[in-house]
């Protein structure tokens, strides 16, 4: 019964899988080819091809993860190209980092909200560019100056004349003009499609089962198989007893692979049945001594020692020393795990010449890189075909399920399907780092914050994945930190590196998420201390950050700041900037007698700069809110013995939509460069409510996710 | 083997009896349209309808479903337009959309029940699906809307 896995089933849809003639697609003119000379197609570059049937075909390097790129990419690169974006065709980049590169990070690995940010001057310039030949090859067809033809929905046209060409009908024409280096791009005042919503083209197949995420994947003879992780990090197998795994009906082998024993069988269940029968000896290794209250302690011990210094502005040590009105806080955020609501999976098949990976990755480049080294294939012979993402997160942008694919697939020379179980995904993340973090500040006359210092406890990203040097700040940990917004005249921060081995990873917003609460929670505290208003307050020292302001300002009045609410309910607000936009957000909270909070109201603000699709920047400001609502009430990942405790939905909740509430998005238009969607939504939703449940019951919230015990009204 | 109906059509599957409805839709009958996502009836990706109810399949037993009905998301309408698809492509419910077979399952077994649900009801129809994406301002939405196109007659 099994259906097969064929360029026409990944193609059907928007659902391009990269396969076919976008692999290893030229850039025409410039690589030679034989997909260049290809008759009856121009393809000026890698980003878009036109058949003679006029036919437009757009390849979207960024893995579709939920935040829209099938829908956005095909939009800017439609828009430029002047083409009709209903008729146009998506396919999904192939893994190939000379053609599909991030041009800012050089990697074709994709976070940090830099889908549309990092691309678009690229896309429209190729766009444009093609264009410009297909201008060219209609006026040479007629004989008139390029200046007096214009384009048109597929079209190019010559007004004087009436004359019109179908795109279609000048592609091989056009195919043998040089491409212009520096084509006119459009201004914005005549884009099409940029700035205006439109509908996402996955919807369709996302309401009828049609999608293909990496575990719908089939491949003629494929195997499944699920492997039994040692429960602690870096734990290894020292033996196995595999009898009775053998025995259950459907498991074909077991393999020792380097994350641990895999049962592969012919089917998932079997292989799970086959698991759970495993007797397996661990080599635990040193994580094994490792606890959350270990770690509380051992961080409350450092952050009596001096950091690293990560900004230093003034003497803030010294104005804190002289006295006068002095405010501290600690504040504390626990480690978080992703919960993609795909959990981890890859499918390989790995053969003595080449290797094809199918999987839902953040990281095809990674992807292509990884199985490269592990087969000691060269990576042009590693095919990767990117499906759909059931989430992503940050965490699609490890390479780990796909070492498990490839080190499985290699073992028993059949394609294998890896699949984790929720428990594999809880227990075996990439965490958001747990950190403790003091807070000192001093007020002048006028309650103004005359000097501040924060010093920062917890591991570093960066440095823990070698991509920083152990010994330097690390910029993930300290980020919408070192740069926060305020106008302070004396500022030091410092932070220190403690890493006790629980692996951590880049979650939605990074440091952002933990840095925007304790940031703009500690500010909130100086207002209070202060005797000012908090929105107040803050917009009297946002006079070196206007975006800041004018963010922080929609908001405001939105939200009604200061009318009378109803009984009970309280307003709080943050802003932060990450990923090169500014959001903020009011929130409306109400705390019961028993201590249970509720969220009434969001309204939230962003300025991306240039919102190329707005409801798509809707849909990322409201699902940002419901991540970062997840994370303020529920989200706690605690370590004991090396091993996380907690395992699925029953102990790491997730919120759900009987606790959703209202979430506003307000975009604020500022013409400024694009800035990033995907994660900006996230950090300035804890603070909004946790200053709110501050202002409606004088508890100030310092550690995550809400105790609502302390809010217990006796 | 175990006879029961999917989508209209009759199947005999041979499989443990314990083995759970989600990996027999899945795995035994290739309909990938139904999610796995946590394995425990936690989530709710594996709504399927079982003689028009919505149960988790993956806690649901092969042997539970002799001679019943089941419905997968690729059977909900045979061209995918069922007043509930309708709506959440009006609305543009889905961003990752894993989680979102299993919504529309059970939003459709809501609708089912009661044709003009208040968003107490729609509160407790769906609170055992979760949407990491936090599509869930949007899914009260476009169920409040698929109930409208159903009383439009629209099926």
């Amino acid at each position: 019964m099994k259906t097969l896995l064929t360029r026409r089933t990944l193609l059907k849809g928007s659902l391009a899988a990269g396969a076919g003639l976008a692999i290893g697609f030229p850039l025409a003119g410039r690589i030679p080819g034989a997909l260049a000379q290809t008759a009856g197609v121009f393809a000026p570059n890698q980003w878009l091809r036109i058949d003679r049937d006029g036919v437009v075909t757009i390849i979207n390097s960024v893995p579709e993860m939920g935040q829209g790129s099938l829908t956005t990419t095909p939009m800017i690169i439609a828009d430029e190209l002047d083409a009709v974006l209903d008729k146009v065709r998506v396919e999904q980049a192939p893994a190939n980092p000379a053609l599909y590169k991030n041009p800012v990070t050089g990697t074709q690995s994709y976070g940090g909200s830099r889908g549309v940010r990092d691309h678009i001057a690229m896309w429209r310039k190729a766009a444009a560019a093609a264009r410009e030949m297909l201008k060219q090859a209609a006026a040479n067809e007629w004989g008139v100056p390029v200046e007096s033809v214009e384009t048109e929905a597929g079209t190019v046209i010559h007004r004087p004349t009436g004359r019109r060409l179908q795109y279609g009908q000048l592609v091989d024409k056009a195919q043998q003009l040089p491409v212009p280096e520096n084509p006119k791009l459009k201004t914005p005042d005549q884009f099409r499609y940029i700035g205006k919503t439109v509908k996402r083209r996955d919807t369709p197949d996302k309401v009828t089962g049609r999608a293909i995420y990496g575990m719908d994947v089939k491949v003629p003879g494929m195997l499944v198989a699920s492997i039994e992780r040692c429960p602690v990090f870096g734990g290894k197998a020292k033996s196995f007893d595999a009898t009775a795994t053998r025995a259950v009906k459907g498991v074909k082998q077991v393999v020792q692979v380097s994350n641990g024993v895999a049962v592969v069988a012919d089917s998932f269940w079997p292989a799970l049945q086959g698991r759970r029968a495993l007797k397996v000896e661990w080599d635990e290794g040193p994580v094994a001594q490792v606890s959350s209250a270990m770690i509380s302690r051992e961080y409350e011990s450092a952050a009596q020692q001096p950091g690293q210094i990560a900004r230093n502005d003034g003497d803030a040590e010294k104005v804190l020393a002289a006295g006068g009105k002095v405010h501290e806080a600690v504040y504390q955020v626990p480690f978080l795990e992703h919960a993609c609501m795909e959990p981890m999976n890859a499918t390989a098949h790995v053969k003595p010449d080449a290797c094809t990976i199918w999987a839902p990755t953040q990281n095809p480049g990674g992807t292509q890189a990884t199985a490269a080294r592990l087969t000691g294939l060269p990576p042009e012979k590693v095919t990767v075909q990117t499906t759909l993402l059931g989430g992503g997160f940050g965490r699609r942008g490890e390479v780990d399920f796909i070492v498990d694919a490839v080190e499985v697939a290699t073992a028993v020379g059949a394609p294998v399907k890896v699949m984790w179980t929720r428990e594999d995904d809880i227990t075996h993340g990439f965490y958001r780092p747990a950190t403790y973090n003091v807070f000192r500040a001093a007020l002048d006359a006028n309650g103004m914050p005359s000097a501040w210092f924060t010093r920062m406890i917890g591991p570093g990203i960066l440095i823990q994945k070698g991509r920083a040097k152990a010994g330097e700040v690390d910029a993930a940990a300290v980020e919408a930190m070192r740069n926060m917004p305020y106008d302070v005249p004396n500022l030091r921060v410092e932070w220190t590196n403690k890493d006790f081995g629980i692996p951590v990873g880049f979650w939605r917003s990074v440091g952002a998420s933990q840095n925007g609460f304790i940031v703009e929670s500690f500010v909130d505290e100086l207002a209070h201390v202060a005797g000012k208003d908090p929105f107040e307050y803050r917009r009297a020292i946002l006079g070196k950050s206007p975006r800041h302001k004018a963010v922080l300002e929609l908001v405001a009045a939105k939200a009604n700041w200061g009318a009378p609410l109803p009984a009970g309910v309280a307003r709080g607000c943050g802003v932060v900037f990450s990923y090169g936009s500014y959001a903020a957000s009011v929130a409306e909270v109400s705390v019961a007698p028993d201590g249970a909070v509720r969220v009434h109201r969001l309204v939230c603000g962003i300025d991306a700069g240039l919102a190329v699709n707005p409801d798509a920047v809707r849909a990322q400001m409201e699902g940002g809110a419901v991540y970062a609502l997840t994370a303020t009430f529920y989200g706690k990942i605690t370590v004991d013995k090396g091993r996380v405790q907690q395992s699925n939905f029953h102990d790491y909740p997730m919120l759900r939509i009987n606790e959703m509430p209202k979430v506003e998005v307000h975009i604020l238009d500022s013409g400024e460069a694009p800035g990033g969607l995907g994660e900006p939504g996230v950090p300035s939703v804890a603070p909004a409510v946790c200053n709110a449940v501050f202002a409606a019951t004088g508890k100030r919230i310092r550690r995550l996710p809400i105790d609502r015990d302390e809010l217990k009204r006796a | 083997m175990i006879a029961f109906t999917v989508n209209g059509r009759k199947q005999q599957v041979d499989v443990p009896p314990d083995t759970p409805l989600l990996w027999v839709i899945r795995e035994t009958l290739g309909l990938t349209g139904t999610k796995y996502g946590c394995g425990m009836a936690l989530c709710g990706a594996c709504t399927v309808h079982l003689d028009g109810a919505a149960v988790r399949s993956c806690v649901t037993p092969a042997s539970a479903v002799a001679g019943k009905r089941v419905t997968t998301i690729e059977g909900l309408a045979a061209r995918g337009d069922h007043p509930v698809q309708r709506a959440w492509v009006e609305v543009d419910v889905p961003q990752c959309g894993f989680c979102q077979p299993g919504q529309i399952m059970s939003a459709a077994a809501l609708l089912g029940s009661k044709p003009s649900p208040t968003d107490a009801d729609i509160d407790a129809a769906m609170a055992g699906n979760i949407c990491r994406c936090g599509t869930y301002q949007r899914i009260r939405a476009a169920i409040h809307r698929a109930a409208a196109l159903r009383k439009g007659g629209q099926r």
